[in-house]
């Protein structure tokens, strides 16, 4: 390996999209075996541009050089060919084939007409050995966790040689402990002369793992240096423009009287498996309860439980000492929950509606909005005229439908329904996910004056900093049952990803 | 009763009534592995029949009639290769058009070429003649039902493990996987998705045609509107049923066989031929109904969420 030598240049790439400029003269360079960290917001041009790195979209100026060769990618075949490899963040796999299947797909061993499954098998072992991947080739795909399952799209990257690995958002849908062995194999690439690029929002990450860093704001890059030349705050500075509060915002606060409390509470699914296991908690008056955990150890079932959409095995749900359990949604939203579920594209919003039809969903019924018993569109423009000035969501006007909105906005849009009408309760099921930092800092606030109101949030999150950040009380969720209540002044990520994983176990947590 | 049931007749009917079920349902299994939903095996084996007897009829050679049977399949099932695989159009819509516009063509074809309405029958029409395996053949009870059999009932059984081959032990068998299982991570491996499923569909074609002239020249050497009479759908549902797996539709093609070849005896018995006939109906709905789930699955696997 040549220190300094230049893997990837790209000069003056250019794309334009319909109303959005989304690659603005982008020119970086990436020098062999480092980790390169792209970092931006939402909608900074990150996708676009490794989009067109990997061949996946033409840019329409600049151009691409690798290793000081200039190349014009036509598919991502041409970008693997040049010796590039991509970690998307959805995979791309094939379920029911095994991981050596998956690995060597297009690119078989053979004997005579038939797969060298022996071969194949073998190769991708070694493969992983080698960089301490540990995946069993023969596992099926189907079977593997997601920390598994990018391990398999670094091995198809690496099955084919690539020199530069490009990995998108890739600690996502990681585990504290999967994304530290993430980081891991990460090293070891480079170790052995490998370059990475490393498109992150998470400036803990960019701080832990990259020797550079890019920033791009609104398709242009406004800043390039090395990491150990920077800190955090300023990478943010670059990143938005401004200077973000990323402080935590707990401030003490007086806890009242409990709103919502959740007894004993057992979900079967269809299929009879346990999927909430004797969950008790509380929320109070003046309080954000946190839930961490992996995603699918039960905090969906828990929620559509206490929402009504889930039938409740055992236990009981009382919302300000009225029992709910025998309601259902509509009537739990009447006696004071609101609810801003998890996916806002399926659940959280109607795509082809308004904007104005979206910010008044489910409260329909309310007299404010009927005339004699029709809708009164005076007054449902009316309101979606204040939210979306309130809530400052950008839209052309109440009518654009939600679907043409970005991440950030259309979460603002269901945010803004939820906690327009007071409710005692707010059940806040991964408010930020893939949404920028503004809009998310946005979020955030909007949570704590609806606790420094003095009602209740109930707050379910995968990212740690959200919670850490937020709760006053913080429960770690396991395998279906609360496994740790924890007190967020006295704990860390890293304790708290242990609960998460099932490495540590507290006694069961009953309050 | 039983004994007066079961014997080697009724075997014989099963693997006759099987044999083009079979054909059909392989052509659909490996388009439902490409992630094709391909329901117009009814109208592409209907076109095989007719084209197969009226160029048998021509010829005078069976053989003739079977190639040209198998080309209009192919034909036939290029409508659904253009219409969905290139423009994108919706498979189940264009599936059912091909159904209906095959038994309208044919009813229309049919008086204008041989100036007859209803059924075709000519001794001028040469059959499939059957190849008796030497020694196997003699085989007490099964030996004339299933070692007795046509050029294409052979290639209906010697399909099953061939494909099984393809399927599961070679690369192209792998990457029609991959496009069926996940086009665009197939696409971006370098297999051409659009290739792949163009071949499927064409073969399937090519199946059904050879079932229709299976049926035509095989099972009996004539052409009867509406002849296929409902195989095609039931090849649709022994690939769902059997989970798109050779062996699993190899299966489900011989228990609707068996219903077939059951309903025919029964009507010999003195059944009402209306109960006979609803038979294998009958098998398909108790079908569909413990595979539901697997359906719905296969179903969001071709791009139609239920």
């Amino acid at each position: 390996m040549t220190e300094g030598a230049i893997e990837l240049e790209l000069r003056g790439i250019t794309k334009q999209y319909p109303g959005v400029l989304a690659n603005d003269a982008i020119s970086m360079t990436v020098r062999s075996g480092e980790i390169h960290a792209i970092v931006g917001e939402n909608g900074a041009g990150k996708s676009t541009l490794m989009s067109i790195l990997f061949g996946l979209v033409a840019p329409d100026d600049g151009e691409i050089l690798v290793r000081g060769e200039r190349v014009q990618f036509k598919s991502a075949l041409d970008a693997i060919a040049s010796g590039l490899g991509m970690v998307h963040q959805a995979f791309q796999l094939f379920p029911t084939m095994t991981v050596a299947d998956n690995v060597v797909y297009g690119h078989e061993p053979r004997r005579g007409w038939f797969i060298d499954r022996a071969s194949s098998v073998r190769q991708v072992g070694d493969l992983a050995k080698s960089y301490g991947l540990g995946i069993d080739p023969s596992a099926r795909i189907e079977h593997l966790r997601v920390g598994a399952l990018q391990r398999v799209e670094i091995l198809k990257a690496l099955y084919r040689d690539a020199r530069v690995l490009i990995l998108d958002e890739p600690t996502a849908v990681l585990t504290p402990q999967e994304r530290d062995g993430l980081f891991e194999v990460l090293r070891r690439l480079r170790a052995d002369g490998r370059t990475i690029l490393f498109i992150t929002h998470k400036l803990n990450e960019v701080m832990a793992i990259s020797d550079r860093v890019t920033v791009l704001r609104r398709g242009r890059v406004v800043h390039e240096v090395a990491t150990s030349d920077t800190s955090p705050a300023e990478l943010s500075i670059a990143m938005t423009g401004r200077s973000v509060d990323t402080s935590r915002r707990r401030a003490e606060h007086a806890v009242g009287a409990s709103l919502l409390e959740v007894s004993h509470l057992r979900v079967d699914d269809a299929d009879g498996i346990r999927r909430v296991d004797d969950v008790s908690l509380t929320v109070h008056e003046g309080e954000i309860v946190g839930v961490a955990g992996v995603t699918g150890s039960g905090q969906a079932e828990l929620i559509e439980a206490i929402m009504g959409l889930r039938p409740v095995t055992d236990g009981t749900i009382t919302l300000q000492g009225e029992d709910v359990v025998h309601l259902d949604l509509r009537g739990r939203r009447d006696a004071g929950l609101a609810y801003v579920p998890e996916d806002r594209h399926r659940v959280g919003s109607a795509a082809l509606a308004s904007t104005s039809q979206n910010l008044f969903m489910a409260y329909q019924w309310q007299r404010r909005f009927q005339r004699r018993g029709w809708l009164n569109r005076r007054a449902v423009e009316r309101h979606a005229r204040e939210l979306i000035d309130t809530y400052d969501i950008k839209v052309a006007g109440p009518d654009q439908k939600v679907a043409e909105l970005s991440g950030g906005n259309l979460q603002k849009v269901v945010v803004a329904r939820e906690l327009a009408h007071d409710a005692p309760v707010l059940i806040a099921e991964q408010p930020t996910r893939g949404v920028d930092v503004g809009a998310s800092e946005f979020i955030h606030g909007q949570l704590v004056a609806h606790r420094d109101a003095g009602r209740g949030v109930l707050l379910v999150s995968a990212e740690l900093w959200e919670i850490l950040a937020l709760s006053t009380t913080i429960f770690v969720m396991f395998d279906g049952r609360l496994v740790a209540q924890l007190d967020p002044h006295e704990t860390d990520d890293v304790e708290i990803g242990l609960y998460m994983t099932g490495a540590n176990e507290q006694q069961r947590v009953h309050t | 009763m039983f004994d007066r049931l079961f014997d080697s007749a009724l075997l014989l009917s099963v693997v006759r009534a099987t044999i083009p079920i079979l054909l059909a349902a392989m052509g659909g299994l490996i388009c439902e592995r490409a992630g094709v939903f391909q329901i117009s095996l009814e109208g592409t084996m209907l076109v095989g029949a007719f084209t197969a007897v009226s160029m048998s009829y021509v010829s005078g050679n069976a053989y003739v009639g079977v190639l040209c049977g198998m080309a209009a399949g192919v034909a036939t099932s290029s409508l659904l290769a253009v219409g969905h695989v290139s423009r994108k159009g919706d498979p189940i819509v264009i599936g059912i058009a091909i159904n209906l516009l095959a038994v309208g063509l044919t009813g229309f074809l049919l008086p204008q070429f041989f100036d007859l309405r209803g059924v075709f029958r000519d001794p001028a029409i040469v059959g499939l003649s059957t190849y008796a395996l030497p020694g196997l053949s003699r085989i007490p009870v099964i030996g004339s039902a299933l070692f007795q059999l046509t050029l294409p009932g052979y290639c209906a059984f010697l399909l099953v493990p061939l494909i099984w081959v393809l399927l599961f032990r070679t690369p192209v068998g792998l990457r029609l996987r991959g496009v069926g299982e996940n086009a665009p991570a197939a696409q971006t491996r370098g297999v051409p998705v659009t290739t792949y499923q163009y071949a499927a569909v064409l073969i399937s074609g090519a199946l059904a045609g050879l079932a229709g002239a299976q049926l035509a020249l095989g099972n009996v050497v004539q052409f009867s509107e509406n002849m296929s009479a409902g195989r095609g759908w039931i090849a649709v549902v022994a690939v769902l049923l059997g989970q798109a797996h050779p062996l699993g539709v190899l299966a489900a093609a011989m228990l609707f066989g068996l219903a077939e070849g059951l309903g025919f005896r029964l009507q010999g018995n003195g059944l009402a031929v209306q109960i006979t006939d609803a038979l294998p109906w009958v098998v398909t709905l108790i079908a569909l109904f413990i595979a539901r789930k697997r359906f719905i699955r296969l179903l969001d696997l071709t791009g139609r969420a239920a």
